[in-house]
């Protein structure tokens, strides 16, 4: 059953069956059952490609990348650099020189704090920052704000969970804000933030515009440029690669203007003791040894999900994403926390009678993994009036017959608590 | 519960009387007047709960109660919490919190305490290491209540 056969039919080359073929783990059981893994938004499986790619380096090809002479290195060195054009090309960016690879998101925005913030930002200037952010893209604000007087805002969304347009706007009309950030996709509401508008918005005001991509890069084309953002972040374990690699992708201007994040080796031209020259371009931001074979293994997952195609990607997902609405919403008691028009394939909702971590607990004796809790998003939870939610998320691999299950075995769930 | 749910492999955790305390707890109000509160809080999961307890004389509680918002476990736990540290003083219940911590982490505790016969039901979050948290938050408020802090951080 296809809640919505028209996208559907857009994909006709998706084969959900082969590419779960591609991922290992899928054929786990779990306390004894078939494992349903609804929990990609917190961190996606991994294919065989990706797992490939990077034993194959640590087999055939690893030495330190920019700084051996010898062979090895130098091959190690194509390897880690071709991945920074791959990134590039999804990104659809200007030059692979506006890619620094970093350890996740989080670190990316870090970055971004310290160097942008602390470097051009100016005391008594403003961050404006969205109710739905994930703590990653709140904390570093707060950090600067407290170490470097920069004012913090925060603008409202919607009871149905979008971003407030007009509360974005009026808190850009004095002109002191000099940074965005906001999210492209939230993590606990499946919402998709008109970044087009936002980034008019915030140009318009004089503000540049950081956008948080962790999770909408995994699901829908992104093109940094048509956005219009000025930084965009994303990490690579929910893109079906590894941990530990993440990306920044900032306008080349930008990067050229901001001052270091972490000294350090690879990230200097020359050192003395009485001075150093910092490297140019995004080597400026990478100091020390990288994650080599991660960022080999985040290339291999572009490789894999640009061979799908975003445009079966989204239409698979979107889909996915209709069918869950419509299962999940004829489950008695249960209520969907964030209702976008716009909207993407995480889905949080509440079970009246019965706690997300009770829930969470009996849908994982059935195999079936959600996340449960506050999603690193607080301040988000107390706006939509909840404490906590149960949320399942969805990936390339999630099939319409495992969101069946998850529907059935809440019924189930409903009735054990009542 | 009817085997029609087909969650016979939880019941070791959701027990009727566990189920029950959590539906309908005893001891769950706003007690006034009380002699010493402390609320603990589970960032993980958002679990609140405030413990206010009164006593008879000296630390020897005449009355405990709570209030919460939290999973089917931590309202149980603290409900059967509430009922077994009547007419115990601080060192009765610290020693009490320690043993149920026990029964919480390992599923038995070598305690003599006859309590922990009315605690056993909950031992079956030692099968559940991320649920251990939530049975021994509102012991943690309790000896945060104690101790004389507002608020106890859940470790």
């Amino acid at each position: 059953m296809n809640a919505n056969p028209k996208l559907a039919d857009l994909a006709p080359a998706f084969d959900v069956e082969r590419i779960r073929a591609d991922f290992p783990i899928l054929s786990q059981r779990v306390h004894g059952k078939p494992f349903v893994f609804l929990d990609s938004a917190a961190s996606a499986q991994k294919p065989r490609a990706v797992i490939g790619a990077m034993s194959h380096a640590m087999e055939t090809q690893y030495a330190n990348v920019h700084r051996g002479l010898h062979w090895m290195s130098e091959r190690t060195s194509d390897a880690y650099e071709n991945v920074r054009d791959q990134v590039a090309a999804l990104l659809h960016a200007e030059s692979r020189e506006e890619i620094v690879f970093t350890r996740n998101s989080t670190e990316a925005i870090n970055l971004v704090a310290h160097s942008y913030g602390r470097g051009i930002l100016k005391p008594g200037q403003a961050v404006l920052i969205t109710e739905m952010e994930h703590h990653a893209n709140i904390v570093p604000w707060q950090m600067l704000r407290d170490s470097h007087g920069i004012e913090l805002r925060v603008a409202g969304i919607t009871d149905s969970g979008e971003l407030d347009l007009a509360s974005f706007a009026s808190l850009l009309e004095d002109g002191r804000v000099g940074l965005a950030a906001v999210t492209h996709m939230s993590n606990v509401l499946g919402t998709y933030n008109p970044i087009a508008r936002v980034a008019a918005l915030a140009h318009a005001a004089g503000a540049q515009l950081l956008v948080d991509g962790s999770q909408a890069v995994v699901h829908r084309t992104v093109d940094v440029q048509a956005l219009g953002a000025d930084f965009y972040v994303f990490t690579g374990h929910k893109l079906y690669g590894p941990t530990g690699v993440g990306v920044l992708w900032a306008r080349r201007a930008l990067l050229d203007a901001m001052p270091p994040f972490m000294g350090g080796g690879d990230m200097i031209a020359s050192v003395s003791f009485e001075r150093s020259i910092w490297a140019s371009g995004p080597t400026k931001f990478e100091a020390g040894t990288p994650a080599i074979i991660e960022v080999i293994g985040l290339g291999a997952a572009i490789d894999y999900v640009s061979a799908i195609g975003f445009d079966a990607i989204a239409a698979h997902e979107a889909a996915l994403t209709g069918h869950a609405l419509s299962r999940l919403s004829a489950v008695d008691g249960l209520r969907i926390v964030g209702q976008a028009k716009d909207r993407g394939g995480v889905i949080s909702f509440t079970l009246e009678g019965a706690h997300a971590h009770d829930v969470a607990t009996l849908l994982d004796r059935n195999g079936i993994a959600v996340r449960a809790g506050r999603h690193c998003a607080d301040p988000l939870m107390a706006r939509m009036g909840v404490t906590s939610t149960a949320r399942a998320s969805f990936g390339i691999y999630t099939t319409h017959a495992e969101i069946d299950v998850l529907a059935d075995t809440l019924v189930r769930v409903r009735s054990f608590f009542q | 519960m009817s085997q029609s749910h087909s969650f016979d492999d939880v019941r070791d955790l959701y027990q009727n009387i566990i189920l029950d305390r959590a539906r309908n707890p005893r001891h769950m109000h706003r007690m006034e007047p009380f002699d010493a509160c402390a609320a603990g809080e589970n960032p993980l999961c958002g679990d609140q709960v405030e413990v206010r307890v009164r006593f008879a004389a000296g630390t020897t509680v005449a009355e405990a109660a709570f209030e919460a918002r939290g999973c089917a476990i931590s309202m149980a736990s603290a409900d059967l919490m509430a009922e077994v540290v009547r007419g115990r003083d601080a060192a009765a219940m610290r020693s009490l919190a320690a043993d149920f911590a026990e029964l919480a982490r390992n599923g038995v505790s070598g305690s003599a305490d006859p309590a922990i016969s009315t605690l056993q039901p909950l031992s079956g979050v030692s099968e559940y290491r991320s649920r251990v948290k939530c049975a021994t938050l509102p012991w943690s408020a309790l000896i945060a209540a104690l101790d004389g802090a507002k608020e106890s951080s859940h470790d």
